[in-house]
């Protein structure tokens, strides 16, 4: 993309999808969706759209990484082939892994692991279509299926980036911002604690810039939380 | 159930709860650093081995030809590795690369990456033909904070690095001409919470306590973060890490 390009990620700031920079994209969420599991969540987020999937507390295999104090939170953070424009080479990459990673510790801050302990509870993440932010709506759609599942926790996780694209600090990154822009930085918080579960950054920021963008997302989070809270309401309701 | 680990958890806590850290340094203090450039100097373009108190890694940069990216075929590109080598620690294992190290590598290359200190256009060579370079982490002692030590090391080689002769197609092995042009060194900085305190340069006994860590990678700019660890931050503690971050990263460049 050349230079005069770039300039167009904003313009008298309504962005390339006509959002505003502190405005998310459309957020739909449902739980309950997936039979065979313990619980489960429907994230679609903008062109995102991703599952997630829980079972146990269940048994450890292999039983060496069982722990004996507490039950270990377990997320496999996985994207179809089909999610992305050049088809991606199914099973884990190091990307992935780092991904699942970060999530499985994301979760674990939240949980009462202690009740359980030498289990797993295995948390699987299917992204079926990937526009920007994949982490963040995986993760969210994981702390959903987990609440689903009646896992004891201290709180829900909420994910949600913000970043730099056409020289502005803007909320929840597209495509276009995320590939063509300055700067990530996916957050995810226990927004009733309200502490930093998860954070991550790349690209290039000032101090004052990042402190702007972590506060966007911030917000973001809060925003999203409203959304998860309501749909564990009326999913309770309708039962 | 791992009880050293529980008790060296739980007697570091209590020190730090009371202003103290088991080796005495302050809670901004690091431990010795230690650079020494070209260590394996007759084979690898670039190289450094670095010592942080008794942990130890040492970082080669193998310069290769190699072919672009479809979607930027003007420009070169750089892997990192990062190999957690069993004689460094009784719970490495050989075999492929597992979280851990993934995660390690893909740290230290983001910051790299990130702060342009690499100038990937200067890298192209040719139709179809680029530099490719590889940065490989290997580490010898694990004493502690293998993110800072083995992004200094990294950072160190690569300001460091020789550009092999390239000729038809080919690098020229053992000869070079000129060094990689490499700008300002991007420098992490990890911070370790531990309960409610926050120190740096945790070792090994600390990191065995360890609720969090947040790593803070700057040039001039913020150039990658990190959060690992199951244990949480609060938003100001975050911000507070960012701002000290640009100072101790200026200091720690001036070592190199």
């Amino acid at each position: 993309m050349s230079e005069s390009e770039k300039m167009k990620l904003i313009e008298n700031g309504v962005r390339m999808d006509g959002r505003k920079p502190d405005e998310l994209r459309p957020v739909e969420m449902e739980i309950g969706v997936l039979k065979n599991t313990n619980g489960s969540a429907y994230v679609a987020w903008g062109k995102n759209k991703a599952l997630a999937g829980v079972y146990g507390p269940r048994e450890m295999h292999p039983k060496r990484l069982a722990s004996p104090t507490e039950a270990t939170v377990r997320v496999t953070y996985n994207m179809a082939p089909f999610s992305v424009d050049d088809r991606k080479r199914p099973g884990p990459d190091r990307r992935s892994v780092e991904i699942s990673k970060i999530s499985s510790e994301a979760l674990t801050a939240v949980t009462e692991t202690h009740l359980f302990p030498n289990t797993v509870i295995d948390v699987f993440v299917e992204i079926l279509q990937a526009d920007a932010g994949t982490r963040c709506v995986g993760l969210t759609a994981a702390s959903l299926a987990m609440a689903d599942a009646g896992i004891p926790m201290r709180d829900l996780v909420v994910a949600c980036a913000a970043g730099k694209a056409g020289g502005e600090v803007i909320l929840d990154l597209g495509k276009e911002e995320d590939n063509f822009g300055e700067a990530d930085v996916p957050l995810a918080i226990s927004p009733r604690t309200g502490k930093v579960v998860l954070l991550q950054m790349d690209g290039k920021l000032t101090n004052e810039e990042f402190e702007k963008a972590f506060d966007l997302a911030w917000g973001g989070c809060m925003d999203v939380y409203e959304m998860m809270k309501k749909t564990l309401v009326s999913h309770e309701v309708s039962e | 159930m791992n009880i050293e680990k529980y008790l060296v958890a739980d007697y570091i806590g209590g020190l730090l709860e009371k202003g103290k850290r088991h080796d005495g340094r302050a809670f901004d203090e690091y431990r010795k650093l230690e650079i020494i450039r070209d260590y394996v100097g007759e084979k690898s373009d670039g190289s450094c081995y670095v010592r942080l108190g008794d942990t130890e890694v040492l970082c080669g940069v193998s310069m290769m030809v190699g072919s672009p990216y479809p979607d930027r075929p003007k420009s070169g590109t750089m892997t990192t590795s990062v190999e957690l080598r069993p004689i460094a620690h009784p719970r490495f294992e050989s075999g492929p690369p597992r979280e851990d190290s993934i995660e390690l590598a893909r740290v230290i290359d983001r910051g790299i990456r990130e702060s342009g200190s690499i100038n990937f256009d200067g890298l192209y060579i040719e139709e179809d033909k680029i530099w490719m370079a590889m940065i490989d982490v290997h580490v010898i002692n694990h004493a502690g904070n293998l993110i800072d030590a083995g992004a200094i090391a990294a950072a160190a080689a690569l300001s460091n690095t020789r550009m092999p002769k390239y000729e038809d197609g080919n690098a020229i092995r053992g000869e070079w001409e000129g060094k990689l042009d490499f700008g300002t060194a991007p420098m992490p900085v990890t911070f370790s919470k531990i309960g409610s305190s926050i120190i740096l340069d945790a070792d090994l006994m600390e990191e065995n306590a360890l609720d969090a860590r947040l790593t803070v990678t700057t040039t001039e700019t913020l150039n990658a973060m990190q959060k690992g660890g199951n244990g949480v931050f609060t938003a100001s503690e975050v911000k507070d890490c960012v701002r000290r971050a640009f100072e101790i990263g200026q200091d720690m460049r001036g070592l190199l």
